[in-house]
C-alpha cells in the first residue's frame, strides 16, 4: 500500500537527487554545444574557494540561528495569548494564520512597500519619534538588510507555528494545572513544571521543521534583493539557484547543492543530538 | 490481502488524473519540435515576450493573423510569455528540447544561443535585409541569425527652461555634456535644492537593464565588458584603471546625494511628477514625458566621459529554433513578417525607432523634422551593441552583480577583480566558446 | 473544547488589559499588509505612492474605483489562471490524501521488513528543498514517457511539459503528510483493527472503514498544508509551462512588471489570488484549527 508513495518519491525525488550528484562531479552547462566532461573535485575547489559561497553559508547560518529561536519562541507566545478563555479568541487566531495563507511571493511585494526609504516603516518610525528618528534604506542598507528579510519571514511565518503549539497545549490534561492551582502555585511555575514539560513532543516537532524552513531561504530573497546587498543576503540556496539557472553552470550548481545536502545534514545531526542530550 | 483492489483503485485514480489533466485533448499536440500537421495544414509555434504588455502583443497578433490568412499552408500559433520570466521558459525549454519554431530574443542572447546550436541561421534572401539597421540584427559567425522590427534608445531627459535658469548649456545630438560640463550640472541643480534627487539612472532597475543602462557609461569612461578583438578575456577593461574610474564615479553619484542608491518604482512618472531633473530612459517614455512638459523638454545623449558618448543598441528579435520540424514554413513566416509596413506599424504604435530604414519615410516623427528623429539619430550616432560572444548570458548576469555592488559601496578594485575572474575562468572552462 | 492552560487572565495580578492590548497590536501587525494590499487594490498607482506617508494608506480614501481589477482582466487572462490553479491544487490535494494516507497506514499498521528504514528514508527528503531539484527534475520529467490514449489505443508519448500532470504528479507523494498521517494512524488503537479482522476486514478494508474514519483531522491538515504549496506554486510552473492554457496564478503576477510597473493592478491581481484562500481559511477555520490540534504533532 505504500507503494505509489514510494514509487512517486523514487521518480521525482530520489531520481532528480541522484542526478544531482552525479552532475556535482561534471562541468554541464544548461545552454551549451559541448557535451559534459566528469571534471572530478573541480567544481568543490571551485566553490570553497569563492567568497560568495562563504557568504551564503554565513547568511544562512545568521537567518537559520535568528529565525529558529525567534519564531519558535514568539509562536508560543502568540499560543498562549490565543489559547486563554477570552473573547474574540477565534478571531485573534485567524488574524494571526492569515500571513501563513498568503503567497511568499506576495508578501514579499507588499513588504517592499514596506521597506523602501520612503514606505510605510519610516513615515511610522517618524511619527513615533516625532521626527527625531530617522529610518533607513532597509534592503539596501548592508547592516539592515537580513534583519528585514528575518522580520517579514517570521511575520510570514509564525502562524503557522502557533497552530502547532495549540495543538501541544491542547493534549496537555487540564487535571494537571487544577492539582498545580491547588497546590497555590504561581502563572510562572505553572507554565515551567506543567505546560514545558508537556510540550516536549511538540518542541522537537517546531524545532525541526522551523530549521528546515530556514535553511531553505529562497523566495523573499529572489523578490526583495537578488542576495544584495554586497552579498549580504545570498543564501545557499539562493546561490544554486542563480548559478544554476542564470548563470547556466548546471554542474557548478549542482555542486552547490550536494554541500547544501550535507550541510542541512549536519546540521540536522547536532539539533538531534543536542535535543536527546536534554531530554 | 486486497492488492488487486488496491492497484486497481490506484490505476483508476491515475487515469482520473490523467483525463482531468486534459491529455487526451491534446494528443496531438506532443510532437514537441514546434510544430505538427494535420489535415494538410502545418502548425507551428511561435512564442513572444509580449505577454501582459497588450500593445505590443497586439501587433504580433496582428502580423500572425495576417500570415494565416495569406496563405493556407501553415498555421503560426501564438504563446505569450511575461517578459519578466521570459528568459527562464526558454532556457527550460530549451534544456528540454521543447523551443518552438519561431521566437523572439533579446538581442544579446543571440549568440550564445547560435553558439549552443538552438537557433538556425534565418537563410533568407539578401535583399530582405538591406535596409536594416545594423543594431537589430543579430550576426554570428557572419550568418544572420535574427532581425528586430524596432530599436530603442536611451537618453536623458532634461527641461530646457531649468537648465537655462541656472545657466547650464542644454546638449544637443553633436555635443553633448563632457564630464565636467555634467558634474557641475549636477551640483548646480542639486544647490537649487527643488528635485528630490538631481539625477535617476534608474537604479531600482534589475536584469538586463544594468548592462543595458550601464555598460555604455563604463564604455564612455574607456572601459568595457570584455576585450572585443578576441572575446576571450574581461582583463584590464573591465577592471583597469578606466573601469575602476567609472565604478567610483558611479558611486560618488550616490555618495554626493545625487541619486538614490535606489531609484523610484517609475522613473518616469518621478520626473513628470518634478521629483528628479534628469532621468536616463528609453525612448518609450517619451510620449509620457512630452504630454506633460511638451516643447519644453529634450531628448539629449549621456554624457561623453572620456571615450565619447555611449548608448546601448540591440532590442528584441526574431529568431529560429534549429529543431523546428518546419523550418520552411517559419522562414516564410519571417519573411512575411518583415514586410516594412509591419516596421511602420511598430514604430507607429509604440513610439519605436523602425528597424529598417525602408520604414522612415511613412513616419513623420522620424523624418527629418519629426518630433522622434532624435532617437534614430541617437541609435545611429552612439549606439554600442553589447559583445557578440556566447558568453555574453554570463558576462551580463555577472556584471549585473557587479553593479549593484558597486552601487551598494562596494570597493571597485574589489568587486571589478572578482567579476574579471568570474568571466575569464567561464570562458577558459568554455573551450574559449568555439564554434 | 480547548482548556484555558497557562495564561489565566482572570486572576487578579495578571494584568489582563496590558494582555488584551497585546492582542490588539499583534492583531493589527498581523492584518495591517493585507488591508494595505486590499486597500491600495482600489487606489489609482499614484495615489497608492502619495498615500504611504499617512494613514491613508489603509483607508480607502480619495479616488476609489475597480479599474485596476478590470485592469487585470484585460492584461492577463485571470480566469483561465484561477481555473488552472484550482485545477492543480484540487487534483494534487485529493490524489495526495489518498497515496499518502495509503503509504502512512503501511508504516504505522502492517508488519514488514524494512519499515523503519522506508519511513526513516521518506522523512529523511523533508531536508532537501524543491528549489535545488528543479533544474534537474525539468530534465528528467522532459525524458519520462507517458501513456495516452489515442483514439481506442494508448500510446506512449513523452509530452509532459506544458500539461497539468508535470505540476501535479511530482507533488503527490509528500513526506510531510506521510508523516503527519502516520503520527495520527499511531494513536488510533490497533484493537479497533483487530476486531474488525475478526468479522473478515482485510487491510484496505481496515484502512476505508476504520482508520480513515477517525481521521478527518488528519485529512483536513493535509489538506490545508498541501493545498497552500500547490496554490503558491511559482518557480515549477515558470519552468515548465508554456501555455497560458496551462498556466498557474503566481505566474501571472509577473505580467504586471512592464516597463512601467502597474502597482495598482499588481495589488487588485494579489487580492484575487489571495482573498478566495483567506476566505476559505476564514470559513474553515475553526474546523482546522481544532483538526490540527487534534490531529496531535507529537514529534
Amino acid at each position: 500500500m505504500a507503494s505509489p508513495a514510494v514509487v512517486l518519491l523514487v521518480v521525482f525525488f530520489v531520481v532528480p537527487v541522484a542526478l544531482a550528484f552525479g552532475l556535482a562531479f561534471t562541468n554541464a552547462r544548461l545552454i551549451s554545444r559541448r557535451p559534459a566532461r566528469v571534471v572530478g573535485f573541480d567544481n568543490f575547489v571551485q566553490l570553497f574557494g569563492d567568497p560568495v559561497f562563504w557568504a551564503s553559508l554565513r547568511n544562512t547560518l545568521y537567518f537559520a540561528a535568528v529565525v529558529v529561536p525567534v519564531q519558535a519562541g514568539l509562536a508560543l507566545v502568540l499560543a498562549l495569548l490565543v489559547n486563554a478563555k477570552v473573547r474574540g479568541r477565534n478571531f485573534f487566531r485567524t488574524v494571526y494564520f492569515l500571513p501563513v495563507v498568503t503567497s511568499m511571493v506576495v508578501v514579499s511585494l507588499l513588504w517592499r512597500f514596506i521597506y523602501q526609504p520612503d514606505g510605510l516603516l519610516n513615515h511610522v518610525i517618524r511619527a513615533v519619534s516625532f521626527g527625531h528618528w530617522q529610518g533607513t534604506d532597509w534592503l539596501n542598507n548592508p547592516d539592515t538588510a537580513m534583519p528585514a528579510i528575518i522580520v517579514l519571514s517570521i511575520w510570514q511565518a509564525v502562524g503557522f507555528h502557533m497552530i502547532i503549539w495549540l495543538s501541544g497545549l491542547q493534549t496537555i490534561p487540564p487535571e494537571l494545572y487544577e492539582a498545580a492551582e491547588l497546590d497555590g502555585t504561581s502563572t510562572w511555575q505553572r507554565f515551567r513544571f506543567v505546560t514545558w514539560p508537556g510540550l516536549l513532543a511538540t518542541r522537537t516537532f517546531i524545532l525541526v521543521t522551523i530549521t528546515i524552513a530556514a535553511l531553505s531561504l529562497f523566495t523573499q530573497i529572489s523578490v526583495m534583493t537578488q542576495g544584495g546587498p554586497l552579498d549580504r543576503t545570498t543564501t545557499m540556496v539562493f546561490m544554486a539557484v542563480r548559478t544554476g539557472y542564470e548563470q547556466q553552470q548546471t554542474g557548478y550548481a549542482a555542486a552547490v547543492s550536494l554541500v547544501f545536502f550535507v550541510f542541512v545534514l549536519l546540521v540536522s545531526a547536532v539539533q538531534r543530538f543536542v535535543t536527546r542530550e536534554k531530554d | 490481502m486486497s492488492h488487486h483492489r488496491i492497484h486497481r483503485r490506484i490505476a483508476a485514480a491515475v487515469v482520473l488524473v490523467a483525463a482531468s489533466s486534459g491529455l487526451v485533448a491534446c494528443s496531438s499536440d506532443s510532437s514537441g519540435t514546434g510544430a505538427s500537421t494535420a489535415d494538410g495544414v502545418t502548425t507551428l509555434k511561435l512564442w513572444t515576450h509580449n505577454g501582459g504588455n497588450a500593445q505590443e502583443l497586439a501587433i504580433n497578433k496582428q502580423v500572425v493573423a495576417d500570415f494565416n490568412a495569406s496563405q493556407s499552408k501553415y498555421k503560426v500559433d501564438l504563446q505569450a510569455f511575461p517578459q519578466a520570466s521570459y528568459n527562464d521558459a526558454v532556457t527550460a525549454a530549451a534544456a528540454a528540447k521543447k523551443l518552438p519554431c519561431v521566437l523572439d530574443i533579446d538581442g544579446p542572447n543571440v549568440p550564445n544561443w547560435a553558439w549552443a546550436g538552438y537557433l538556425a541561421p534565418l537563410d533568407l534572401p539578401e535583399e530582405t535585409f538591406k535596409d536594416q539597421l545594423p543594431s537589430t540584427m543579430g550576426k554570428v559567425d557572419d550568418k544572420v541569425y535574427s532581425f528586430g522590427h524596432y530599436d530603442v534608445a536611451l537618453n536623458m531627459a532634461v527641461r530646457k527652461s531649468v537648465l537655462t535658469t541656472i545657466g547650464v548649456r542644454v546638449p544637443t545630438i553633436d555635443k553633448p555634456w563632457t564630464r565636467t560640463e555634467f558634474d557641475a550640472a549636477l551640483a548646480k541643480l542639486k544647490a537649487g535644492g527643488k528635485y528630490r534627487y538631481t539625477l535617476d539612472l534608474g537604479t531600482s532597475g534589475t536584469g538586463e537593464w544594468l548592462p543595458y543602462a550601464y555598460s555604455p557609461l563604463l564604455q564612455s569612461f574607456g572601459g568595457d565588458l570584455i576585450n572585443r578583438s578576441d572575446y576571450k578575456s574581461a582583463a584590464d577593461v573591465l577592471n583597469g584603471p578606466k573601469a575602476i574610474e567609472w565604478a567610483t564615479w558611479m558611486r560618488s553619484l550616490i555618495a554626493n546625494g545625487y541619486m538614490a542608491q535606489k531609484s523610484g518604482a517609475d522613473g518616469t512618472v518621478d520626473f513628470v511628477n518634478g521629483k528628479t531633473a534628469i532621468v536616463y530612459t528609453g525612448s518609450w517614455a517619451a510620449d509620457a514625458i512630452t504630454k506633460k512638459y511638451g516643447g519644453d523638454v529634450a531628448f539629449v545623449p549621456p554624457p561623453d566621459l572620456g571615450n565619447g558618448a555611449k548608448i546601448g543598441g540591440g532590442s528584441w528579435q526574431w529568431g529560429l529554433s534549429s529543431d523546428c520540424a518546419a523550418k520552411d514554413g517559419a522562414r516564410e513566416y519571417l519573411k512575411f513578417s518583415a514586410q516594412t509596413k509591419y516596421f511602420v506599424e511598430y514604430s507607429q504604435k509604440l513610439g519605436l525607432i523602425p528597424g529598417n530604414t525602408a520604414a522612415v519615410d511613412q513616419l513623420p516623427n522620424f523624418a527629418a523634422d519629426g518630433k522622434y528623429r532624435v532617437f534614430l539619430e541617437l541609435a545611429q550616432k552612439y549606439a554600442v551593441v553589447r559583445p557578440v560572444t556566447p558568453a555574453y548570458p554570463f558576462i551580463s548576469t555577472t556584471f549585473q552583480k557587479a553593479c549593484q555592488d558597486i552601487l551598494a559601496g562596494g570597493d571597485p578594485k574589489k568587486v571589478l577583480d572578482k567579476a574579471t575572474s568570474d568571466i575569464d575562468n567561464n570562458i577558459k572552462s568554455n573551450g574559449d566558446y568555439q564554434f | 473544547m480547548a482548556v484555558d492552560v497557562a495564561v489565566r487572565a482572570g486572576r487578579p495580578g495578571v494584568p489582563r488589559v496590558l494582555l488584551q492590548l497585546g492582542r490588539i497590536v499583534l492583531m493589527l501587525v498581523f492584518s495591517l499588509p493585507i488591508l494595505f494590499m486590499i486597500v491600495s487594490s482600489l487606489k489609482p498607482d499614484t495615489q497608492i505612492f502619495s498615500d504611504l506617508t499617512s494613514l491613508r494608506a489603509f483607508l480607502p480614501v480619495g479616488h476609489i474605483s475597480l479599474d485596476n481589477y478590470r485592469g487585470v482582466f484585460e492584461r492577463v487572462p485571470a480566469a483561465q489562471f484561477l481555473l488552472n490553479s484550482v485545477m492543480v491544487s484540487v487534483v494534487t490535494v485529493a490524489v495526495g490524501i489518498v497515496v499518502n494516507s495509503l503509504a502512512a497506514f503501511a508504516l504505522s499498521r502492517m508488519r514488514w521488513r524494512g519499515r523503519r528504514i522506508v519511513l526513516a528514508a521518506i522523512i529523511a527528503t523533508l531536508i532537501v528543498p524543491f528549489e535545488t531539484l528543479a533544474l534537474p527534475l525539468v530534465w528528467w520529467v522532459n525524458k519520462l514517457p507517458w501513456l495516452e490514449l489515442n483514439g481506442f489505443s494508448l500510446v506512449l508519448s513523452d509530452g509532459w511539459l506544458d500539461t497539468y500532470r508535470v505540476q501535479i504528479l511530482p507533488f503527490i507523494a509528500n513526506a510531510f503528510s506521510i508523516y503527519l498521517f502516520y503520527q495520527f494512524f499511531s494513536s488510533i488503537p490497533t484493537e479497533l483493527d483487530e476486531a474488525a479482522r475478526v468479522d473478515g476486514a482485510s487491510w484496505f478494508g481496515i484502512y476505508r472503514r476504520v482508520v480513515m474514519p477517525l481521521s478527518g483531522p488528519a485529512v483536513a491538515t493535509v489538506a490545508i498544508l498541501t493545498f497552500l504549496p500547490a496554490w503558491n506554486s511559482y518557480l515549477w510552473p515558470l519552468m515548465v509551462v508554456q501555455s497560458e492554457a496551462k498556466r498557474p496564478v503566481m505566474v501571472g503576477i509577473q505580467y504586471f512588471f512592464q516597463l512601467n510597473v502597474a502597482w495598482g493592478q499588481i495589488m487588485a491581481y494579489s487580492a484575487m489570488i489571495t482573498v478566495p484562500v483567506l476566505v476559505l481559511f476564514v470559513a474553515f477555520q475553526r474546523a482546522f484549527v481544532n483538526s490540527i490540534a487534534s490531529s496531535g504533532v507529537k514529534g
